[in-house]
C-alpha cells in the first residue's frame, strides 16, 4: 500500500516537472527541471528492476545533459522573450 | 489487493509515460525559442525510454542477473527491452549535442533565437 | 489557431497510443502458453548461464547476442562527436579563451583533486566487471567523463590534450572491430566467442565479452570528454 502511495507522488512530480520546463520563461530553471524528470526516471528504472540502465540514465541524463545545456545558455541568451521591437525598426528603416 | 494495485498501476503508468511524451511535443510544435524546442525533444526521449523499460516488466520478477544467491526458479524480468533502452539513451545524448551546436552557431551569425526573425533575416 | 489545431492532435495521437497500451496490462506476460515454442527472452537466459557462463545477462545481450547493433551505436557516437567539433570549429586565434573565467574557491579545488583519482578508479571498475554485476562499458565511461568535468570546472588552467585523447578513442575503436575480424578467422562468422568460457561469477568467463567492453569504455570516456572540452572552451558574447 505505501509502496503503491510512493510511486503515484513520484508520478505527479514527473508530470508536473515537465509542465513546468514548458510553460517557464526564464531558460535557466527549464534546465534544471529536465534535469529533475532525468532524476526521478532513474529512481523508476530501479524500481522496474532495471539496475543497468538506471545506472546509464543518472549519469547521461543529469550529469552531462544539464552541463551542456547551461554552457550554451551562457553563451546565448537566458530570458526567452518574444519581442517585436525588432521587427519594427527594421520594416521602418526600409 | 494484488489486482487491483496492479490495475491502479496500469493506468498511472502508461498515462505519466505518454503525457510525458506530448508535452515534449508540444513544446516542439509551439515555441518560438529554439533552446526550448531543444529542451522540448529531450524531454520526448525521457518519455519513450520510461515507456519501453516498462513494458517488459513481469508481476513478481527480479533483476536479470545470475548472482551467487539466485536459487534457480524465480521468474525474471524481461531484459531484452533493457537492451535497446541502453542504446535509445546514448544515442539521444549524441543528437542534443549537435543540436546543442547548431544554436551556438545560429546565435553567433544572427545574434537572435527567435525563429520568425531567423525566417525574416535572408542572409 | 495554430495552438487548438496542435492540442487536437496531440489528443488525437494521445487517445490511440494510450488506448493500445491500457490494453496490454502491466505485468502480463505477452506470450500466449504453448510448450512447442519457447520465446526469445528464454532461450537468451538459458544461453547465458549454460553457454556463456556469464552472470550479467543485459551485458550478454548487447555484446554477444546483438553485438552488431553495439557496433553501430558506437559508430553513431563517434559521428556526432565529430560533428560537433567541426560545427563549433574557430579560427586559431580565438583557441585559448574559456567560458570558466576563474577557479573556484580553495574548497572545491582541493576537494576535487582528491576525489578525481577515487571517480576515475570506480569507472574503470565499473567496465571491468561488466559481466559480474550492473555495469559495463557505457557507463564506466560516462562515471570517467564525469569526473574529468569534475576537474575542467574547478581550475581554469586544466586542459586535456586533444591529441591523447585522438589516440586512445582510435585505438579502442580499432580494438573492438579487431576482435570480430579474429571471430571471422576462428569461428566462421563476425564477433563470434572463441576465447574458451571459464565458470560462472569468475573474472575470467565469458570468451570475448570483457575485452570488447573495455575497448567500448575507453572509447566513450575519450568521446565524452572530448564533447565537454569542445563546449567548454566556447566563448561567445555574453547577453545577460
Amino acid at each position: 500500500m505505501i509502496a503503491l502511495i510512493l510511486i503515484l507522488v513520484l508520478l505527479v512530480l514527473m508530470i508536473a516537472a515537465s509542465v513546468y520546463a514548458v510553460r517557464q520563461k526564464d531558460l535557466l530553471y527549464a534546465v534544471i527541471a529536465t534535469g529533475i524528470i532525468s532524476l526521478i526516471l532513474s529512481i523508476l528504472f530501479y524500481l522496474l528492476q532495471a539496475p543497468d540502465v538506471a545506472l546509464t540514465e543518472a549519469a547521461i541524463g543529469v550529469a552531462l545533459t544539464t552541463i551542456i545545456f547551461v554552457i550554451t545558455i551562457r553563451n546565448t541568451e537566458r530570458m526567452e522573450v518574444e519581442n517585436d521591437k525588432k521587427n519594427n525598426t527594421k520594416s521602418a528603416a526600409k | 489487493m494484488d489486482s487491483a494495485y496492479f490495475q491502479y498501476l496500469n493506468y498511472a503508468i502508461y498515462g505519466t509515460a505518454v503525457l510525458v511524451m506530448l508535452t515534449g511535443l508540444y513544446a516542439a510544435l509551439v515555441k518560438k525559442s529554439l533552446l526550448k524546442i531543444v529542451i522540448g525533444l529531450s524531454i520526448v526521449d525521457s518519455g519513450l525510454n520510461l515507456l519501453i523499460v516498462t513494458l517488459g516488466y513481469l508481476k513478481g520478477g527480479t533483476a536479470p542477473i545470475f548472482s551467487s544467491g539466485y536459487n534457480g526458479t524465480q521468474t525474471m524480468v524481461d531484459p531484452i527491452p533493457q537492451a535497446l533502452v541502453l542504446t535509445a539513451i546514448v544515442i539521444g545524448f549524441g543528437v542534443t549535442a549537435v543540436a546543442l551546436s547548431l544554436v551556438i552557431r545560429l546565435w553567433r551569425h544572427h545574434h537572435t533565437l527567435y525563429i520568425d526573425e531567423i525566417k525574416n533575416l535572408k542572409w | 489557431m495554430k495552438k487548438i489545431l496542435v492540442l487536437l492532435l496531440l489528443a488525437v495521437v494521445g487517445f490511440y497510443l494510450a488506448g493500445t497500451f491500457f490494453d496490454i496490462g502491466f505485468g502480463n506476460s505477452h506470450f500466449v502458453k504453448n510448450d512447442a515454442i519457447k520465446p526469445v527472452k528464454d532461450i537468451y537466459l538459458q544461453q547465458t548461464v549454460q553457454e556463456l557462463k556469464v552472470s550479467n545477462a543485459v551485458t550478454s545481450i548487447v555484446v554477444n547476442f546483438r553485438g552488431f547493433d553495439t557496433l553501430g551505436e558506437v559508430t553513431v557516437l563517434f559521428l556526432s562527436v565529430t560533428a560537433l567539433g567541426s560545427i563549433l570549429y574557430k579560427k586559431r586565434h580565438h583557441v585559448g579563451e574559456r567560458s570558466v573565467l576563474f577557479s573556484a574557491s580553495s574548497i572545491v579545488t582541493s576537494g576535487s583533486k582528491l576525489l578525481f583519482p577515487a571517480i576515475v578508479l570506480l569507472g574503470a571498475y565499473v567496465f571491468i566487471h561488466g559481466h559480474l554485476s550492473p555495469g559495463g562499458g557505457f557507463q564506466g565511461g560516462v562515471i570517467i567523463a564525469t569526473g574529468f568535468l569534475l576537474m575542467l570546472l574547478a581550475y581554469e588552467n586544466y586542459s586535456v590534450s586533444h591529441n591523447g585523447l585522438s589516440i586512445v578513442e582510435s585505438l579502442a575503436g580499432i580494438t573492438f572491430v579487431g576482435v570480430g575480424l579474429l571471430g571471422f578467422m576462428n569461428g566462421g562468422t563476425f564477433l563470434q566467442n572463441f576465447l574458451p568460457t571459464g565458470e560462472l561469477n569468475n573474472l575470467f568467463s565469458g570468451g570475448i565479452i570483457p575485452i570488447i567492453y573495455i575497448a567500448v569504455g575507453f572509447k566513450v570516456a575519450a568521446e565524452l570528454t572530448g564533447v565537454i572540452y569542445t563546449v567548454l572552451n566556447e566563448k561567445g558574447e555574453q547577453n545577460g
